[in-house]
């Protein structure tokens, strides 16, 4: 056995059936006599229906059912506000089908169900709808205006609003000696796991039980509402995660479609599959990101920072899904990062328009908020002639100030409080391992006639926490095999076996022994889901005490059995020990055996098991630095990212191969969302980007090798484990560490993405000598 | 000729013969028709490299043939790539490697690489970067896919390790 | 995203597809590499009725010499053939450098020369490198042969001289000049990608002065747009600073590109000036080492 499995760059379980092509995704799955469902999509940004005619599509060979809102009758339900219910936002819910009117190009209208995906979709074609035309808005001031409403009913487009306050910011921009304003704009992108969505569900009319495969991310809470809609038990309901190709905030939340198909599988009594493709995806799917800011800072001449000040819009899209108010909620939660600004005030818009609807994406609003502070620093930096180093160093919280309470910064009962850190010393390692103090003399026109610059960004995130529990339950079994059953998703993390790590140490046996099993809801009788990079925090700990209750039971089970006192007895590799004695070990699968044949009543269970739940509100915060080198080439606006490091302290690594993982790929996600990916809306509210030839996901040519640094200076004080989520840190800084490193290349202040070359080439011309 | 036509192929090693619906993506026919689920639909629009198979030697994707199109011919996909339990060195490595994540698209880098170790058995960094820039990664950030293509190459250019 | 039903039609000779063609009219569809027409069909963008699949006529594909020194090329030959072709940097280096640039490897497997020129994408490069190489095209419909010009050919966005019933069976390039400059440079916002703008170039010297140019873009308009006026400035001048800064603003001022979701008119406009200047500084860095016959 290694020292610890924790910590050890343990190769992965589950890549096995992966590289063998044995993986079982949710398009896999085949039951008998299953059919095929494909959803008829608006085609107009903004409509009336007046008749919808599916007579033609019903009379096709091989189509079984077409159905619309009219069907589904009074079950009618629209899909929930999962985080920040902020008030107003409830009067803005997404029906399954849509009701009178059409908000967005490819909003749900009608469903065909059919003998292949092939006759299905040639059903949709047979679906006559007439549609009265409505003037749309697309863009968030106008529908500031209220002049055109998306929901003419609620008489508004701002669906809700909420306010941030902590110290008098005003007054601290009165008394300031420097104070800025700027208007920053990210734009709106989308998550693209490679695997789209996808359902199969089987209503099981015989046992009155519905299974749905494909669930993912959270699958008791997708259970709860799909089961209260179509009036089934929730036990007759089991909903079951198979293999996932990538989550990364949009896949696994809830959607109109997972109302739909089991809804059309209860009605017919088959099986019903429905996989995404990848237009629906585009246009169905969350979109995510497009926060506005109106950000004003406040300082003193050396820099101190005393206040900010910030309007924020969010573009909800036609209807607030399930965590539509998070993304611009969240860009207000951490919008002043590591550092000490006493006075902080903000203003969240929530706005309705013409649009798919918005949810997360990988760090959803803190990629936003990092990104207009950061470039707001350098800004300030360059007004009043200061290193930008110095200026983030002098304002970073320090580890004297933590725990660090900056206030109530979210719509929650909880106030932001930096955990755990030393800011200071992530800054310098990050400086010295990308050899900063050399490279940030390259600035401006270089040898290659490219213009090269260097750009930092400092960021905390927040991860696990947010939702209250994570739950385990292990049992031994033959063998001395333990299963470990857990409540939370897997969405290509590699939890199988970072569990199993965490297992192994806390237990004392050895991982072989161990397997792990996760995203059923039968498993667990409750679980709220892996997002917010919260499954190591959460699942992690959950894993970690249940291990140590176990073996609490394993030793007094072994020590009844041996006659022997429990507090001399340990668990060592699978085999229970008396140390300092000559006592041969017991191997925990002989215990088992005798406790199988042998079970007395007052033994209790006849297997050794235990149940656990990691209970916590508080959240950890990781924190890092992104530096970034990136060449531009003036005439043709090309950006060229030449070297990119991460640094995060993660508190504890639990497997540095999954970490490094994590980290390199959302580096790259976020390189590609900052530099290629836009979703585009074009005349009368047409999104242009239904396709991966127009919406540009980053390839292998497109980025450079990324260099990160995990530091672990800071476990979190909150858990056992001392472990904070390493998903998301790769990703927060990279808006704010391009687009500081392409302002100095340039001379220019970039203040919104992403970096095309055509707004390059735009930056250039604009400053007059390009 | 009409809308179904019969189709005889090979795929890994084995003979099939199938009545197809002319207008099934080869794709399709491999998932649906022969169980063979391995290979991928990422787009099904010719972008994402997710649904690569070899075809008489040449790596293509899947999704922009017709089933029928295949018709003769001889596939490999990622579920031939293994000799029984011994891994072929590309998938030994990209475990190795931590190439994967969530696996979606693995097996069409699988078998871009098979395709391009063939042609190119010692190639640079740069030449592996390029052979890959057609297919898509959303979860690694490619470069544990660079190293595990790199790391196998040695071994990969011809058969599965003995 | 699957394909709407049609009718499939495998034919194994030339004139079994162009009378299926005839007998369908418009109606009927030549398959060649699918790398374009496939998505298009699952996209239900294009929902023919009828495919004739050209993929196992016998005799469409292949490299051969033209008797006057040029090159013949089926129709059906893949972009890969051509990328391997060991011969074809010597005998059309402008030719062997723009296929590689076309998609990714496995793209060029499947995708046929034909292919690419008919589809007539704006932005592709072979259309555009056949134009500045003055290529003829052959299309044959069951009443016989005919002849067009790449320039003839293409007729705006998408559009091009090719009727319905008739297939583009092969490809002929005019022999290279011996000590010819040439260069093909793009930007795109990929590897791999179609261009958001390209040049496709090459200058005939008589000593230290153009005797002769050809400038064709892509990615600025329908189709391949040439540009005679910067070629005119061209002849009679040497390839100096200030001759291809001249041809930098003509090109910009000529061209007359729209707007996409990936670049504005006027990015265009510029960048199809800078890509010009810099490929003739390229042509004539290159010189004529390695330059073929
Ligand atoms: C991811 C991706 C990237 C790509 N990148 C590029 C790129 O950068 N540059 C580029 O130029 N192309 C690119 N392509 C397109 C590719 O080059 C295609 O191969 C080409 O456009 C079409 O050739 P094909 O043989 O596949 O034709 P098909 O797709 O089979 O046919 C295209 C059209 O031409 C017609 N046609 C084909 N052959 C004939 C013939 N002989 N006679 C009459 N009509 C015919 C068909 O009816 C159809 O209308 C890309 C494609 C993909 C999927
Ligand atoms: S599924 Fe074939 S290339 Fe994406
Ligand atoms: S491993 Fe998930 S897409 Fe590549």
């Amino acid at each position: 056995m290694a020292e610890t499995y924790i910590g050890a760059p343990i190769k992965r379980r589950e890549d096995v059936r992966f590289i063998t092509g044995t993986g079982t995704y949710v398009d896999d799955i085949k039951l008998p006599h299953m059919v095929h469902a494909a959803i008829l999509r608006s085609p107009h940004a903004h409509a009336r229906i007046r008749d919808i005619d599916t007579s033609r599509a019903e009379a096709l060979p091989g189509v079984v059912s077409v159905f619309t809102l009219k069907d589904i009758g009074e079950l009618d339900a629209t899909v929930p506000i999962r985080m920040y219910k902020i008030p107003g936002l409830d009067k803005y819910l997404q029906p399954s089908l849509a009701r009178d009117e059409v908000r967005y190009v490819g909003e749900p209208v009608a469903v065909a169900v059919a003998e292949s995906r092939y006759l299905a979709e040639d059903a949709l074609d047979a679906i006559d709808v007439d549609y009265e035309v409505l003037q749309e808005v697309m863009d968030v001031r106008e529908a500031m205006e209220d002049k055109v409403l998306v929901h003419e009913h609620n008489g508004t487009n701002l669906a809700g609003v909420h306010h941030v306050s902590i110290g008098d910011a005003d007054k601290a921009f009165a008394e300031a000696d420097y104070t800025r304003r700027e208007e920053f704009r990210v734009h709106r992108f989308t998550g693209n796991p490679m695997e789209t969505r996808g359902i199969v569900a089987h209503f099981d009319r015989g046992k009155g039980e519905l299974r749905v495969y494909g669930a993912t991310k959270l699958p008791h809470l997708n259970r709860q509402t799909i089961a209260a809609f179509l009036q089934l038990p929730e036990h007759k309901c089991h909903f079951e995660e198979n293999d996932v190709g990538g989550g990364f905030g949009i896949r696994g939340e809830l959607y109109p479609e997972d109302f739909l198909i089991p809804f059309a599988s209860v009605r017919l009594g088959l099986p019903v599959k429905w996989i995404e493709d990848r237009r629906e995806h585009l246009l169905a799917a969350n979109h995510s990101r497009q926060v506005t800011c109106e950000l004003e800072i406040a300082a003193r001449k050396d820099g101190t920072l005393l206040a900010i000040r910030a309007q924020i819009y969010g573009d909800m899209g036609a209807y607030v899904r399930t965590h539509g108010g998070l993304v611009p909620c969240s860009t207000g939660a951490l919008l002043t990062g590591p550092y000490r600004i006493p006075n902080y005030q903000a203003k969240i818009h929530c706005v309705m328009t013409n649009k798919t609807g918005l949810g997360t994406l990988r760090a959803p609003g803190r990629v936003e908020s990092c990104f207009y502070r950061e470039r707001m620093l350098d800004m300030m930096a360059r007004d009043l002639d200061l290193d930008p180093v110095e200026l983030r160093r002098k304002n970073l919280v320090t580890p004297e100030e933590i725990p660090y309470e900056i206030g109530f910064t979210r719509p929650s009962a909880h106030p932001t409080i930096l955990d755990s850190g030393d800011y200071a010393s992530a800054l310098r390692q990050a400086l010295e391992r990308f050899e900063y103090d050399e490279m940030k003399g390259i600035r401006g026109l270089q040898e290659d006639g490219r213009y090269h610059g260097v750009g930092l960004s400092y960021f905390v995130k927040n991860t696990g926490g947010l939702e209250p529990y994570e739950g385990a339950r292990m049992v031994v079994g033959e063998g001395g095999g333990v299963s470990v059953f857990l409540s939370i998703a897997q969405l290509g993390q590699g939890h199988e076996t970072a569990m199993a790590q965490i297992c192994a140490d806390a237990l004392g046996v050895t991982m072989d022994a161990i397997s792990v099993f996760h995203g059923n809801t039968d498993l667990s009788p409750f679980g709220w889901g892996t997002f917010a990079s919260r499954g190591t925090v959460m699942a992690g700990n959950a894993v970690h005490l249940t291990a140590l209750q176990l073996k609490d039971k394993i030793l007094e089970a072994a020590a009844r059995h041996l006659d022997v006192d429990a507090s001399g007895l340990t668990l060592e590799d699978g085999n229970i020990v008396q140390p300092g004695t000559e006592a041969p070990a017991l191997p925990l699968g002989e215990l088992v055996a005798h406790m199988r044949e042998s079970i007395t009543p007052e033994q209790g269970v006849p297997e050794l098991e235990a149940t656990a739940y990691y209970n916590s509100n508080n959240i950890t915060h990781t924190y890092g630095v992104h530096l970034a080198h990136v060449a531009v080439d003036p005439e043709t606006g090309v950006l060229e990212v030449l070297k990119y490091l991460v640094v995060e302290d993660v508190g504890r690594v639990v497997n540095p191969l999954m970490v490094r993982g994590q980290t390199v790929g959302a580096a790259v996600q976020g390189i590609g969302g900052v530099v290629l990916e836009e979703l585009v809306y074009g005349e009368s509210g047409q999104l242009l980007t239904t396709t991966f030839l127009d919406y540009l996901l980053p390839t292998s040519t497109d980025v450079p090798p990324i260099d990160d640094l995990v530091l672990e200076e800071a476990p979190s004080p909150y858990n056992p484990l001392g472990v904070k989520g390493a998903g998301e840190g790769g990703i927060v800084g990279t808006a704010g560490a391009l687009g500081n490193a392409v302002s100095n290349a340039l001379g220019i202040e970039v203040k919104d993405l992403p970096l095309s070359p055509d707004r390059v080439r735009a930056w250039i011309r604009a400053r007059g000598d390009g | 000729m009409s809308t179904k036509s019969i189709l005889n192929l090979t795929v890994n090693g084995k003979a099939y013969e199938k009545l197809v619906e002319v207008r099934m993506t080869l794709a399709d026919f491999l998932r649906n028709e022969l169980d063979l689920t391995g290979t991928h639909l990422g787009c099904e629009h010719g972008v994402c490299g997710a649904c690569t198979v070899i075809m008489d030697g040449e790596a293509v994707r899947s999704c922009l043939l017709l089933a029928v199109q295949a018709e003769g011919a001889t596939l490999e996909t990622v579920e031939g790539l293994a000799d029984g339990d011994r891994l072929h060195p590309l998938q030994a490595a990209f475990q190795d490697r931590h190439a994967l994540q969530c696996g979606f698209c693995t097996p069409g880098f699988l078998m871009t690489a098979t395709a391009f170790l063939k042609e190119n058995p010692s190639p640079t960094d740069a030449e592996i970067r390029e052979a890959i820039s057609g297919n898509i990664c959303r979860c690694t950030g490619y470069q544990p896919i660079i190293e595990a293509i790199g790391q196998a190459a040695p071994e990969a250019g011809g058969k599965p390790r003995e | 995203m699957k394909p709407a039903p049609f009718e499939y039609y495998c034919p194994e000779t030339l004139d079994e597809a162009v009378s299926l063609l005839e007998q369908h009219g418009d109606d009927g569809k030549v398959l060649a590499g699918g790398q374009s027409f496939m998505p298009l069909m699952s996209l239900r963008l294009a929902r023919p009725s009828v495919i004739v699949d050209l993929n196992r006529v016998s005799g469409l594909d292949g490299i051969a010499a033209n008797g006057d020194g040029g090159l013949a090329i089926g129709a059906l030959t893949r972009q890969r053939a051509l990328e391997r072709d060991a011969e074809l940097p010597a005998r059309n280096p402008l030719l062997a450098a723009a296929v590689p640039l076309i998609g990714h490897f496995q793209i060029r497997n499947r995708g046929t020369v034909g292919g690419s020129l008919v589809h007539a994408d704006p932005a592709a490069e072979l259309p555009a490198v056949t134009v500045a190489l003055g290529a003829d095209f052959v299309l044959t419909s069951a009443g016989g042969e005919r002849v067009v010009s790449a320039a003839d050919f293409y007729l705006g966005y998408m559009a091009t001289a090719i009727e319905a019933n008739e297939v583009l069976t092969e490809i002929r390039v005019p022999a290279w000049k011996a000590g010819r400059l040439w260069a093909i440079d793009e930007v795109s916002r990929r590897k791999g990608d179609f261009a958001m703008v390209g040049v496709a170039l090459w200058a005939d010297m008589d000593g230290a002065n153009c005797a002769d140019a050809c400038i064709t873009l892509f990615g600025v308009g329908g189709e391949p747009v040439r540009v005679e006026k910067a070629e005119q400035r061209l002849k009679g001048a040497a390839l100096d600073d200030a001759t291809l800064k001249e041809v930098e603003r003509i090109v910009s001022e000529e061209l007359e590109p729209d707007s996409d979701i990936h670049a504005s008119a006027l990015y265009r406009r510029e960048v199809g000036g800078v890509l010009t200047r810099r490929a003739l500084r390229a042509a004539a860095e290159r010189g004529t080492e390695g330059n073929g016959a």
